[in-house]
């Protein structure tokens, strides 16, 4: 199986251990990927929020080029899976928007797209394209005895429209592979619900607020550490934690439990199930340290 | 078919806090949520307390949260949950003060209605009215005008559960159903008025009022549109505006989004911001977190300089 892989801009910029946990995992598994490396910002919904049209014309710049390749899209974000994803919906069931995008996108760099391309997820290739059954084999360091709380984050479900590899209402893809590394998911109300990061510099107080809330919530679920297939979740869940701990402990005055949440990359999760060691996976980037499930899983 | 309804019952007279409380009935595929409320309160338990009145999705009085999900129960069947779900859990609207089981106070939705000032603004009367009658405004509303009031937006708004003076999402669809009006004359107060702390750049953009919404409001979109108009006007000042300027700026000269420079253009000007940010970046710094803010370009970025300056090959 061969994808053209799409690494956004966190998993080359401020979360480059993503990109290299990727590389580790799809190597190991045989996951043929090539990297996009002319690939332009997806937007990440704030460029759409200005103006719709452009946005849809640089992620048919992306397309197109996948298209080129014959080959399907795999992102490693969740914000980039329903930006790039959703645009490639509307592109697909929507002609006089493709064929307007198209005029633009021809006119200024050659490239057309015709709506042929699939945009998937890492988590949804591994679960419904390579499959859970040829995952197992790679398996070598199950995570016995360690619970971790799934969080999805937004855009992979929401809308509906451009998220059709799960079920928004119930989600089970990261639950289903947490369960195939051997680890315990741990359920909670937050695991599809915003991390606060689109406000991170506009409004502290609802983003730490919701950082407060989710990491709270997963661990009085018992949570070792939570893994999410989203960049912008993970620095909203890791960079805030500090100010998210002060609010816990003034919030639950007493609280017995610091958050002290070790956040993890999906392909970082899987990794140290296969045996990388947490150096190979980029885990000591982290702002919060990833050190007790480490230890725990050791 | 005997099926199982798990309730969330609250009563202030006696309990601290709500419960769950198994109830057994015989429903079939036409049974829908209301239907078996309705059939638990007259045949099992009269106590069991909920609002509902045109049972046609028109009232918006009977939403609840079904398995976890703000839903009116008048069109969500019972089936179709137990099929979707494997379970049938019901309990009151999240983030809303309960009064008793699935009644909630509604007192903070309609406070927050009422600020944006839910009326057409005009000295004018009847000559306000544009003279080829209001249909031309019809697109422009983009269905923002649909509302029944639910609150369904509002119980699922992600911002609104972290801060509770948010506008939040109904209140903001009405602002902007009034910004598009011809007849208004306060248009240019009212979204000066959205851009302070609790307004427009308040939303996470976590979709969830889309999602939830029985009428296809998509306040998020609504909100969107009044942050699109508010930099069109020139109200481009605010961190959440700049938010939107220097991200598009940024990707239209390097093709991507360079994380260093988007705070650093953001915060331009808010001293006492940036230097808050200071102990963040050191850390981001050390490990190795932080590209730097003038980077080389991303391969390609001829293409995408093309693309934004509408400038053909």
């Amino acid at each position: 199986m061969k994808v053209a892989y799409y690494p956004g801009c966190a998993a080359k910029g401020a979360t480059p251990e993503l990109h290299q946990s990727t590389m580790k995992v799809v190597e190991r598994i045989g996951l043929e990927v090539e990297e996009l490396t002319a690939f332009n910002c997806c937007g990440a919904g704030v460029i759409g929020e200005a103006d719709p049209d452009l946005a849809y014309t640089l992620n048919a710049r992306t397309l197109a080029i996948a298209e080129g390749l014959h080959l399907d899209i795999m992102t490693v974000c969740g914000t980039c899976q329903g930006v790039l994803g959703g645009a490639n919906h509307d592109l697909q069931s929507d002609n006089a928007l493709r064929e307007r995008i198209n005029r633009r996108l021809k006119s200024t760099t050659g490239h057309s797209y015709n709506g042929t391309v699939t945009v998937k997820h890492l988590q949804w290739i591994l679960v419904k394209d390579f499959g859970l059954d040829a995952l197992k084999p790679f398996i070598t360091h199950p995570l016995t005895d360690v619970s971790i709380a799934a969080f999805y984050g937004c855009y992979i479900l929401r809308p509906d429209t451009s998220s059709q590899f799960d079920d928004w209402e119930n989600p089970t893809s990261l639950e289903k592979l947490i369960k195939t590394i051997g680890a315990f998911p741990v359920e909670y109300d937050g695991r599809t619900k915003c991390c606060g990061f689109p406000v991170f510099l506009e409004k502290e107080d609802i983003s730490v607020g919701l950082v407060e809330k989710r990491i709270g919530e997963a661990k009085a679920c018992g949570s070792d550490a939570m893994v999410t297939p989203c960049p912008l979740c993970h620095m909203g869940l890791d960079f805030n934690q500090a100010k998210a701990e002060k609010l816990h402990q003034k919030r639950e005055a007493g609280a017995q439990h610091k958050l002290q949440m070790p956040i993890l990359h999906l392909p970082q999760l899987l990794g140290l199930a296969m045996g990388f060691s947490p150096e190979e996976l980029g885990m000591k980037r982290h702002l919060v340290s990833t050190t007790p499930l480490i230890q725990k899983i050791d | 078919m005997r099926v199982k309804i798990t309730i969330q019952r609250f009563n202030p007279d006696k309990d601290v806090k709500s419960h769950p409380e198994d109830y057994f009935i015989e429903a079939g595929r036409e049974t829908t949520v209301l239907l078996a409320l309705l059939k638990i309160k007259s045949e099992i338990d009269g106590t069991l307390t909920f609002r509902s009145s045109c049972r046609a999705a028109i009232c918006g009085s009977c939403l609840i949260q079904i398995n976890g999900i703000q839903k009116l129960a008048c069109q969500t069947s019972v089936f179709e949950e137990l099929d979707h779900h494997g379970k049938l859990v019901i309990g009151p609207m999240a983030n809303m003060p309960v009064i008793k089981d699935m009644v909630i106070k509604m007192d903070p939705f309609w406070d927050k209605i009422k600020k944006v000032r839910p009326y057409v603004v005009s000295q004018k009367g009847s000559e306000a009215v544009p003279s080829e009658g209001l249909k031309t405004i019809q697109k422009d509303l983009h269905n923002a005008d649909a509302c029944i009031m639910c609150g369904a937006c509002l119980s699922a708004c992600n911002s609104f559960e972290a801060s509770p003076q948010f506008l939040g999402p109904a209140a903001l669809a009405k602002a902007y159903r009034f910004q598009v009006d011809p007849r208004d004359e306060s248009r240019a107060q009212r979204l000066d008025d959205l851009q302070g702390d609790d307004g427009i750049w308040d939303c996470v953009r976590c979709v969830y009022c889309v999602q939830v919404c029985p009428k296809d409001v998509a306040p998020m979109e609504q909100i969107i549109r009044l942050r699109r108009k508010s930099i069109e006007s020139g109200l481009g000042n605010s961190i959440g505006a700049r938010h939107i300027t220097q991200f598009v700026s940024i990707v239209g000269e390097n093709g991507h989004l360079n994380e260093s420079r988007l705070p650093l253009m953001m915060l331009l000007g808010n001293i006492s911001k940036l230097i808050q940010m200071i102990p963040l970046s050191v850390k981001m710094f050390f490990r190795g977190k932080a590209p730097m803010p003038f980077g080389d370009p991303q391969p390609g970025h001829k293409d995408v300089r093309s693309i934004f300056k509408g400038k053909n090959k």
